[in-house]
Order: C-alpha cells, then structure tokens, then sequence
C-alpha cells in the first residue's frame, strides 16, 4: 500500500484548484452576466416576477450560443423599496453584473437608472411604468421596453373618446402617480373632444372601501370611468364597481390594468373592461409561438405578461447589440452598447419589428383591448377581443414632448 | 415594560470604569469593534457596511430611549425618515455640502422628537408607544402628499457632494470613513450621555419613576431630553442613509422601519451599549443576503424574533455579557 505524503496531497489539491480557476476567470470575463431585479414576493409578483427572470433566461437560452456569446442570468427581490433595490443593483455593478434588467416600481427603477449612468453600466426597464425615465429623467444608459404612463393614458383615454365615451369620471389615488395618470388622461380625452365631469381622490394606500366614491360615480352620469390606480386598488375599484351595478351604464378603463390581474379577478368580474397593453400572446403567429415555447417554464403554466415578454424582447435586443460588438467591448462600455441598440432596429418575436428611440424609449405599436364575456373565452388565458391598434410612432410621447435631456440638442 | 438589563438573577462583577466610563471589558468590546470598522471594509463590501453602520447608529439612539429610560417608542421612522428627506433635499436642492446636510437631517429630528415627544412623555406603556405610532403615521402621510419628498418616488440622485466643500465623497471608501467617524462620534455620544450623572437620573427613572420624582427630579423634563436626543441622533442616521444611498423613500418613514429598529435592539440586546450595533449588522446581513429567497426573509426574522423573545431574552449581547458576568 502506498502511503500518500500528506504535504504533497495538499499541494497538488491546491495547484489542481488554481488551474481551472484562471482558466475560468479568463472565460468569466467574456459573459456577459444579466440580473433580473424584479419583486418576488409583492404585489407584482404576478406580472412580473420570476416569470420575468424565466423569460429573461429563454432569451438567453434561445440566442446567447447562436450569436456565439456567453451569457448567464441571476434575479434577486428588490421588495418593492428603492433602498433595497439600489443597494442590490450597486452590489451586482461593482462585483460584475453588466445589465439590470427589469425592476417594476418606478421609485427603484429611477433609483437604479441614477446608479447605472454613475457605473457606466446597462439597465435594461420593463416593469416600471414612470415616463420620466424617458423624460426628464432619461439616461445614455437606460434603455425602457415595454410601456409607460403617457403610453397607457394615451391608448386608453385617446381611443376610448374618439370611440364615442366622451364624459369621464376618475377615481384617483391621491398622490403623485394617481394624479400624473389622470392629468395625462384628461389631456388626451380632451384632445378627442371628451369632457371630464370630475374625479373623487381617495386617500392612498390603505382604502379598500370605495362605495361612496362609486356612488359618485354613479351621480355624475358620465359615460366612462376610469381608474387612475394601480394594483389591488384597481381590482377593489373593479370588483364594487360590479356590485353597485355601474357596469351596466358605464364603461370602465382600467389605466394601469393588464393581463395578470384581468386573471386573477376572473372573466366573470373583469368582462367588458377596456385596457392598453403593448403584448398579448395571442396577437399573431409571432407571439403564439413564443408564448407556447416559454410557457411551460412560467409558474403555474402561465402565459406571459406584458412586462415578462418586455424582458424577453429587450435581452434578444440586448444580446444581439453586445454580440455585434464583441463581449469584452460590450462588457467594458455599457454606453457604446446602448448607441449600438439605438442604431440596429429591433426584431423579436415577442414585439415584432420596431427600434429604441434616441431618448432610450423602446417603440412598438399598442394594443386596446375589451376583456371578452366567459361564454366567449375559449379557455384559459383566453381573453382578449382587440378594439383598436395605435401605430408605433404614435403609441408614445413624441420625443421633444419628453424633455430629456439627451435630445434636446 | 420589563426594564430591561434589570433582569433577575443578573448578577454582575462590581465593575469600574476605567476610561471614558468604559469598564475594561467594554473597552476590550469596543477595541474590537473598532478593528471591525478598521478591517472590515477591505474584506466586504463598503456600501453594505455603511447601510449596516446607518442603521447601527439608529438602532443605538432607539436604544438610548428604550434601554435607558425603558421608553418604547413605535414611531422612530418618523425622525430616521424626515431626516433623510430634510438631508436629501438640502443636499440635492439647496447644493448644502453633506456634513450640513446631516446635521440639518439631526435638527429635523430633534424638532420632531421634541414636538413629539412633549405630547407623548405625559402617557405610560402602551399609551405612549401608540401615541408615538399614530405620529409617526401622520409624518408618513404627509411625506406621501408633501411635493418636496417626490411621493412614492422618493427624492432620487441626492449627491453626495464634497465634504466641507473640499474633500469629494464619491468612491465608496472615502464615504465609507466619514460614515465610520460619524457612526463612532454618535455611538461615543451616547455611551457618554448615560454614564454622565443625567444619564443616572435616566436609569433611575427606568426603575423606579415615582421615586426618581420624590427625590426632587423633574422626571418629564429627564424624559424628554432623552427623546429630543434619540430622536436627533435617529435624525443624523437617516440624513446618513440618504446621503450614502443618494435616495431618501417612504420605506424609511413607513411603520415598518419603526417595527425593524425595535427588532435590531431586540435581537442585539436592549439596554446594552454594543447590542444594537450586533442586532443592525445581524438584520441588514440577512435582508442583504437573503434577498434572494424573497417572502422568506420577513418569515426568517420572524422565526429570530420568536427565538429571542422565547430563548435569548437578553439579545445576542446581553445573553454574552450575562454569560461572562460582565456588563457590554
């Protein structure tokens, strides 16, 4: 029996570890390493969430080997608080996290766009909705996929007027982003030729009885009322609406609604509701066969939500700017980065053709939709009719509207 | 309320203090956290280590309160928010360089503790924590409503500028030193504070009120030193916080932050100068850490509160100090 010398098993234990690890350094440096800061836990976890970073990683999975980059996802829960948030991002961009994608909640998402301009790093938004982001807060740093208020307020308030709801009523959150929503509604209401009859603020958070401002409502005999919430607020808004019968005589736009929640509140409470999305799995041939390729890797088998497919788009995008430019330079200039997704027009299966605009704001056409009846729906995640389509170059604020700064010459 | 380091049983070694009010094994305690803050910052990360040294600093003035007079107030968000607003703004708006900003965030807290506190200190127990609460709620509202905190949005990109208008606080490091001294002058402040012989009045007030009033004290008076101080200090650490984070939000005036540094001083040891220090840096390691099990880590310091309130009633500090008779 040989006896093994202690020392020297130490110390080819130690050389045998040190060499795969520079072998491994030198390969580490070329991937590109995407987090998917998103809440887990929440509110949004359902639009978001770990479907988010699903849908992130299926954009890697499909595109990182055929455009020969190496690439590797990690998610963490920002729990909805910008401290939280801006901590995980600043950690991620100082130990080498290249892109943070996603982040819904508008207060993190402008924290970490600050924080990606100061490293010189990627944020790639699609959950948060604030259009200051492509406004007055906008970055050379921070590309915004999916949607955003302006988007929302216009796709519903602007298409629902000309469609003959011409007096609205609001029910608004009393605090910044309830009255950005409803004041940017009311412009395009009024564009159309709508008139606003009032709007009752309701204290925010913690209202969850909305009856007296349904009977006011009721009593202002306007012919659209719209929401200017968000989340549970909106399905509590919702779901008495349907109580004290105003469905029967009122159109109801949800500005901030989309698809997960019309699921959660069931086809029977949300029928007839009109909302604004820029992604619906069942638009066309595209979008089908990507929502079929991802959904069996969703939680609970879902479809993907606006939001997630946003991920998705903006990662191909992402993946096919940093891959013309070679991992390294696109790892070492997260600026030259975003010029090169400026420049290439976007093409996904998720949003179709389309390009981000010099201010950073993704465009792509949106879509308004009619929640449809139960008898209509033909199954689960079924359940949308389209009423109306607004072109891409419509769809958002035109660029010398936003003041940001970046073009403004 | 329990009067807490007055637990039965407690039988500590006479001990005198040597230096500054320190006994030896406090300053052994404190030579060793000043390694920590020496060392630490070359082996981790330095914007973890502040977020840790912000909230140590709170959690030691909220200590100061419960610790020393036996005060529990459920309303400190409310000065740690303020003074992280009033700090943002002045630094971001008003171009202030960041040790004005500070101080002006301590102010804001020491006016708020004294409006605050005048009310509250006429109430016991209970009474006086929900009184502290229910104001602590209406300053979260009005930040929801006051245009100058940016609502939900908080008040982004606060710079944090040059220190004394000359030496720039931009790296990491260089923060990192200004939080440590700035942590240390507040954490010596109150080490200070209740070993002088108003501190003495305080902990006379902690055992026994009545016979702290017979002996010709004005106990209000007493106690609302004590809030004013806690709350100023609270106020420093939230101008801190959003000087070094570069954001001041609702979370820090949300109840909840309140629940978070009572669950620091809890966890670390009330009424032990190094306890809340532990507690912070225990918290924020696992809200840090965790963060990626998501929901699980409310569940987690869920289980650590039920854990120390069943099994270490005295903190990870106090069950240390109780296990080597010595007082930390």
């Amino acid at each position: 029996m040989t006896t093994i010398n202690r020392r020297a098993l130490l110390g080819t234990a130690a050389a045998a570890t040190t060499l795969p690890i520079s072998a491994l350094r030198a390969q580490q440096a070329q991937t590109l390493r995407l987090g998917v800061l998103t809440d887990m836990s929440g509110p949004y976890r359902d639009p978001t969430g770990p479907g988010s970073a699903i849908c992130t990683q299926q954009a890697v999975m499909e595109f990182a080997q055929r455009l020969g980059v190496q690439a590797e996802v990690i998610q963490a829960d920002h729990q909805n608080r910008p401290d939280v948030g801006a901590n995980i991002a600043r950690q991620w961009y100082d130990q080498g996290v290249d892109v943070v994608v996603d982040v819904p909640t508008s207060s993190v998402a402008l924290a970490i766009s600050q924080i990606a301009r100061e490293k010189n790093k990627l944020f790639l938004n699609s959950g948060a909705a604030s259009s200051d982001l492509t406004g007055p807060a906008c970055s050379p740093n921070t590309v915004h996929w999916t949607y955003d208020t302006y988007m929302l307020a216009k796709g519903t308030g602007d298409a629902l007027a000309r469609a003959g709801g011409d007096t609205w009523f609001f029910i608004t959150a009393d605090y910044a982003f309830g009255h950005a929503l409803q004041r940017d509604t009311t412009t395009f209401v009024e564009r159309a030729g709508g008139r606003v009859l009032g709007a009752a603020r309701y204290p925010f958070p913690a209202t969850t009885d909305f009856s007296s401002y349904m009977v006011q409502a009721q009593a202002s005999r306007a012919k659209v009322l719209a929401l200017a919430n968000a989340g549970t607020d909106t399905a509590n808004c919702i779901k008495q609406a349907r109580e004290f019968g105003l469905t029967r005589n009122m159109q109801i736009a949800g500005l901030l609604m989309s698809f997960m929640e019309v699921h959660s509140l069931g086809l029977e409470t949300a029928q007839g509701l009109l909302l604004t999305e820029s992604f619906y799995w069942d638009s066309n041939d595209r979008t089908r066969a990507f929502s079929q390729r991802v959904q069996p890797r969703m939680p609970n088998r879902a479809m993907p939500a606006q939001v997630q497919a946003g991920c998705y788009g903006a990662t191909v995008h992402y993946l096919k700017a940093a891959a013309a430019m070679g991992a390294a330079a696109a790892k070492a200039d997260a600026r030259a980065v975003v010029e090169r997704m400026k420049a290439m027009p976007t093409d996904d299966d998720a949003f179709g053709e389309g390009r981000v605009r010099p201010d950073g704001r993704k465009i792509h056409p949106t879509m308004l939709y009619r929640v449809k009846q139960p008898r209509e729906s033909r199954g689960t995640w079924d359940y949308y009719n389209l009423v109306a389509t607004n072109p891409a170059e419509e769809a958002f604020r035109p660029m010398a509207e936003g003041n940001c700064p970046l073009v403004r010459g | 309320m329990a009067a807490p380091g007055g637990f039965e049983g407690t039988d500590f070694r006479q001990e005198r203090p040597v230096f500054m009010g320190f006994t030896s094994t406090q300053l052994i305690a404190f030579g060793v956290m000043c390694a920590v803050l020496l060392i630490a910052p070359f082996f981790l990360y330095p914007v973890f280590l502040m977020k840790v040294l912000c909230f140590a600093l709170f959690a030691c003035a909220f200590n100061l309160l419960i610790g020393y007079v036996g005060l529990l107030s459920f309303g400190h968000a409310a000065y740690f928010g303020m003074g992280g607003y009033l700090a943002g703004h002045a630094a971001k708006v008003w171009g202030l360089t960041p040790e004005l900003s500070i101080l002006i965030g301590g102010a804001v807290g020491a006016v708020l503790g004294l409006v605050i506190g005048w009310i509250a200190i006429r109430r016991q127990g209970i009474y006086f924590a929900m009184i502290t609460l229910a104001f602590a709620q209406m300053v979260y509202f009005f930040c929801v409503q006051a245009p100058f905190t940016g609502g939900e949005d908080g008040i982004q990109s606060i710079p944090r500028g040059n220190l004394f208008g000359v030496i720039p606080l931009g790296s990491d490091m260089s923060m990192y030193w200004v939080t440590a001294v700035i942590f240390l002058l507040g954490f010596l402040f109150i080490h200070r504070a209740i070993h002088s012989p108003f501190g003495m009045v305080l902990k006379s007030v902690r055992e026994n009120e009545p016979r702290a009033t017979s002996l010709g004290y004005r106990t209000d008076d007493y106690k609302l030193v004590a809030f004013v101080l806690s709350a100023a200090l609270a106020g420093v650490a939230g101008g801190l916080k959003s000087i070094v984070f570069g954001i001041a939000t609702l979370t820090d005036v949300f109840w909840t932050m309140s629940g978070e540094v009572v669950l620091m001083s809890l966890v670390g040891g009330l009424g032990t100068i190094f306890g809340p220090v532990v507690g912070a840096a225990v918290i924020i390691t696992m809200q840090n850490y965790l963060a990626e099990f998501g929901a699980w880590v409310t569940v987690i310091q869920g289980a650590i509160f039920v854990l120390c309130v069943l099994a270490f009633r005295r903190g990870i500090v106090g069950e240390i100090g109780n296990w080597l008779r010595v007082r930390l």
